[in-house]
């Protein structure tokens, strides 16, 4: 299959991208455990999609999966993820190989690992293009400048013949987002893009990313834990707990009124500056408990020993995702 | 801040200022330098030998044989009146070419296989893993022993037998490099822009288990040359009339006791070869990763 016919590919469905009932579970010497339990999820083209959700949560696992780059074994599939009318569960090796970082980028957490210390920055961008576009050293070269032009470093022919140790963190999630960008892909997994920066750091990049996505015409998977981050920048938000898909609202709507109960107890976490002494603002809520562990969930809803709207029917039995019209969908027995 | 520093950035690279940094480290250790002087100085001696050696080592005098050191013998004669110092110097040219054959052999075979093993994992590491075991289930020498055995004896069969027995060193430490260096995020990076398997293997894992690579290199060369000498000693290794240290040394132990000098000259030469290799490989290691450093 041709770069091209990678792209033409999704060019007719509206949802560039579909996840229908996707089981992602790992064998391990302790058992077997489900880290994606049948989470469906849409991302419309152009559309930033945030998905949000404690550590260990599946988010990032779900990420990896759409790229298919979590090692198998230990991990398993079920279920599909289309890419247009592509099932990227399906696909051979090379031909998910040649969607990689094409069609579909991925951009990791922590910038100050994710560039090879051993290569240029220049030289690993240029890779990345020659790889997809089958241009010559020269050429690719040169648009690897160009992506460090447009994400904004400075002196973008120098900084391309450097060593990563030289740049900053924040620098290095450029030159990241440029590889990641370097194809026009039409999916970004944007995987915690900015947890390990600086807050300042953390608005240019996200502006950056966001400029970047219009341009290119760019859907964005912003997988965070951080609600501040999502409010900004997503249209629409998805809350995984356990693996699973507890609640998906417009990003208005869920701040204005979320309806999962342990979307609540996450928007009540957040501080709020200053509004201590004014509103005289409830104290900092948290949630009581961990996340359970993959081994020993609980039966019935996987939230209700930590709910505080927990009724009997939750230990017993596990909710369905309900529709609740208007693009918003809860999983929980109180909106039965 | 970033338009500072890229102005106060001058255009040498991580890797100029990085080597700089490793050789002065390297400089200061005098151990190191030492070594790397021998090692130097036999090299030197290996491409001159038939300019600065005194006549044939080939030979044969038998009036003269067995005499010891004079001013016109710097290092007397063996049994058949050949010059020893001549002998020497000729056998530094196979000692240190059998050191390369060895390492090339090494390298080449142990470290790809490495690679693949540590990088893949699984069915195909488990496979490498076990003939590994089994090939280190032998003491090193013992295995190039009986690979002789089969192969025969000669210069060509002494490299290919050591160079076998020191893959699996080769092996070990690639595999156990690249275990760590495939979890590293910069790999999982460039498998998310679709690199080839085999372009991450040379371009991201290889560079970045170099430097274990490079000091390994080192003392195993010391190691190859013992090796040799172990075979020529017991007639297994290189063949008369050649003048290789170890044989020399297995012919002259008869005559230990009237000529001492036949035997602790060639032993003297393998002696300061495998510590000018030693010497250089763990100064290299302190250099190259201070982290290894007690």
């Amino acid at each position: 299959m041709s770069a091209t016919g990678v792209q033409a590919a999704v060019s007719q469905s509206q949802a560039i991208l579909a996840l229908q009932g996707l089981r992602v579970h790992f064998q391990t010497y302790e058992g077997r455990v489900t880290a994606v339990d049948g989470v469906d999820l849409e991302v419309q083209r152009g559309e930033t999609l945030g998905l949000v959700g404690e550590s260990g949560c599946g988010k990032s696992v779900t990420a990896l999966s759409i790229l298919r780059l979590l090692p198998s074994p230990p991990a398993s599939f079920e279920g599909r993820i289309l890419f247009g009318d592509m099932d990227l569960l399906k696909l051979s090796p090379e031909k998910i190989r040649l969607i990689r970082g094409n069609a579909i980028s991925m951009i990791f957490q922590e910038p100050m690992t994710s560039l090879n210390p051993v290569m240029t920055v220049g030289r690993q961008i240029a890779e990345a293009v020659r790889l997809h576009q089958g241009v010559s050293a020269q050429e690719g070269w040169e648009r690897a400048v160009d992506m460090l032009r447009l994400v904004q470093i400075p002196s973008p022919r120098q900084r391309a013949r450097e060593y990563p140790h030289r740049m900053s963190g924040g620098m290095r999630q450029r030159a990241m987002i440029a590889m990641a960008l370097s194809c026009h892909p039409q999916l970004l997994l944007a995987d915690e893009p900015t947890t390990a920066l600086d807050v300042t750091i953390q608005a240019q990049i996200m502006d950056l990313m966001l400029r970047l996505k219009e341009e290119f015409q760019t859907s964005i998977v912003l997988i965070t834990h951080d609600l501040g981050l999502i409010a900004e920048t997503a249209a629409r938000v998805a809350v995984m707990y356990a693996g699973q898909l507890v609640e998906e609202a417009g990003v208005k709507d869920l701040f204005r009124q979320p309806l999962h109960p342990y979307t609540q107890g996450l928007l009540g976490s957040i501080p709020v500056i200053g509004h201590k002494f004014e509103t005289g603002r409830r104290l900092l809520q948290e949630i009581p408990g961990v996340v359970p562990s993959l081994l020993d969930m609980p039966p019935g809803c996987p939230f209700h020993p930590r709910c505080s709207q927990v009724m009997e029917v939750c230990s017993r039995e596990a909710p369905l995702l309900l529709d609740k019209g208007e693009g918003r969908k809860v999983r929980c027995w109180l909106w039965r | 801040m970033t338009e500072a520093s890229a102005k106060a950035a001058p255009a040498a690279h991580r890797q100029d200022g990085e080597w700089k940094r490793r050789w002065a480290r390297l400089r200061r250790n005098r151990a190191a330098l030492f070594g790397g002087s021998m090692i130097l100085l036999y090299t030197l001696i290996a491409l001159l030998a038939p300019l600065i050696s005194p006549g044939d080592p080939a030979a044969p005098n038998l009036i003269s044989a067995l005499e010891g050191p004079s001013a016109g013998r710097l290092l007397g004669t063996d049994e058949l009146g050949r010059s020893i110092l001549a002998r020497i110097i000729h056998g530094s040219r196979i000692s240190l070419l059998i050191a390369l054959g060895v390492v090339s052999v090494g390298l080449l075979i142990g470290v790809p296989t490495g690679l693949i093993s540590g990088y893949y994992g699984g069915r195909v590491d488990f496979v490498i893993q076990r003939l590994t075991d089994m090939m280190l289930a032998f003491p090193g020498f013992l295995l190039a022993l009986a690979l002789v055995s089969v192969l025969g004896v000669g210069l060509k069969n002494t490299v290919i037998s050591i160079g076998i027995s020191m893959i699996p060193l080769y092996i070990r430490l690639v595999r156990a490099q690249s275990l760590a260096v495939r979890e590293q995020v910069y790999v999982e990076a460039a498998k998310a822009v679709g690199t080839r398997d085999g372009k991450i293997l040379l371009h991201h894992v290889l560079p970045n288990v170099m430097v274990p690579i490079i000091v390994q290199t080192s003392l195993g060369m010391g190691m190859a040359i013992l090796f040799a000498a172990g075979l020529g000693f017991l007639g297994l290794g290189v063949q008369p009339p050649q003048p290789e240290w170890g044989a020399m040394l297995g012919s002259g132990r008869s005559y230990i006791f009237h000529a001492p000098h036949v035997a602790t000259f060639p032993g003297l030469a393998i002696f300061f070869a495998v510590l000018g290799f030693n010497l250089l490989g763990d100064g290299l290691r302190d250099a190259l990763d201070p982290r290894m450093k007690a």
